[in-house]
């Protein structure tokens, strides 16, 4: 399983661009109560907006191999956003890639091997300024993890 | 460099009044609805269909379709927006305990658990409608 996980593995860089649409969009999806991602053509996008990036990477920018991951039994453990400055604005033009930082297995506490896998896209200014990233924790288990309760 | 900050969107909310061991208001939001998830869905590109489809669900075991993380993680993430200006968060983080099935209703909390140099820490919590912890969340943010 681990097999197809390298650490330090890295995808190919790829072009993001902040959007004014998709920053409204995003708004409304996580209910904004302000009003500048509706009204400021250069408003600060919302503190996770940077999950959008999807749209712009390709099949070479994941760093993981297909299959690496099965979907129906993947979830996602945590979600970091570290922003080097402000985040960025409607109209920023970056520079995404992603790597694997970590990659290790725990004992679930209902049994069955829980595989964990870091995954941290950087994102670059025209200058080649870290201007942000994003670090994914994804965890395989090796059975559902959860009913409701 | 940077523009100034805005006002707070939260009404009566003053930032630079928060010392260590205040919280910040809750946040009760209305039930979560398939629409509510399907348009997060949209929006963030993440189209994951074990968050709207029930058979897909089912594969992996589970009786239903349960909400994306990421939507709640969001909707935590822009009420600090709100709360204290997007363009002063640093620093956001969350970690995902109890899934969301629709018709949850979530409540979205935190406390300051440091202050310097007009630097912030918040502990966070996104916590269901039978107190079952959602989201553990950590933010640093400019005051």
């Amino acid at each position: 399983m681990t097999s197809a996980i390298e650490i330090g593995a890295t995808g190919e860089p790829y072009e993001y661009v902040v959007e004014r649409g998709k920053v409204r969009e995003f708004a409304t999806a996580t209910k904004a109560r302000g009003t500048e991602y509706f009204t400021d053509s250069d408003a600060v996008a919302p503190p996770s907006f940077l999950m959008t990036a999807v749209f712009w990477s390709g099949p070479g920018s994941y760093p993981l191999k297909p299959g690496a991951l099965v979907g129906a039994l993947g979830l996602h453990g945590e979600q970091e956003f570290i922003f080097h400055g402000e985040p960025p604005r409607i109209g920023d033009r970056l520079t995404a890639q992603q790597k694997v930082e970590d990659s290790y297995v725990k004992q679930g506490r209902r049994g069955g091997e829980m595989l964990f896998v870091v995954v941290n896209t950087e994102f670059r200014d025209e200058t080649g300024r870290l201007v942000a990233e994003s670090r994914q924790t994804v965890i395989q288990t090796s059975q559902a993890a959860g009913e409701p309760s | 460099m940077t523009k100034s900050q805005p006002a707070s969107a939260i009404a009566g909310f003053d930032p630079a009044a928060l010392v260590v061991g205040d919280s910040i208001p809750d946040f009760e939001d209305k039930p979560t609805s398939r629409t509510d998830i399907v348009r997060y869905q949209g929006a963030s590109g993440d189209m994951n269909p074990i968050h709207h489809d029930d058979g897909y669900a089912a594969l992996g075991g589970y009786s239903s379709a349960f909400s994306v993380g990421m939507l709640q993680a969001g909707v935590l993430g822009t009420y600090l927006a709100d709360l204290f200006g997007p363009a002063s968060i640093m620093r956001f983080r969350t970690q995902f305990r109890e899934q969301v099935w629709p018709g949850d209703t979530l409540t979205y909390r935190g406390t300051v658990s440091a202050l310097a140099d007009g630097v912030m820490e918040l502990e966070l919590q996104a916590v269901r409608q039978n107190g079952g912890v959602h989201i553990y969340g950590w933010a640093t943010v400019r005051v």
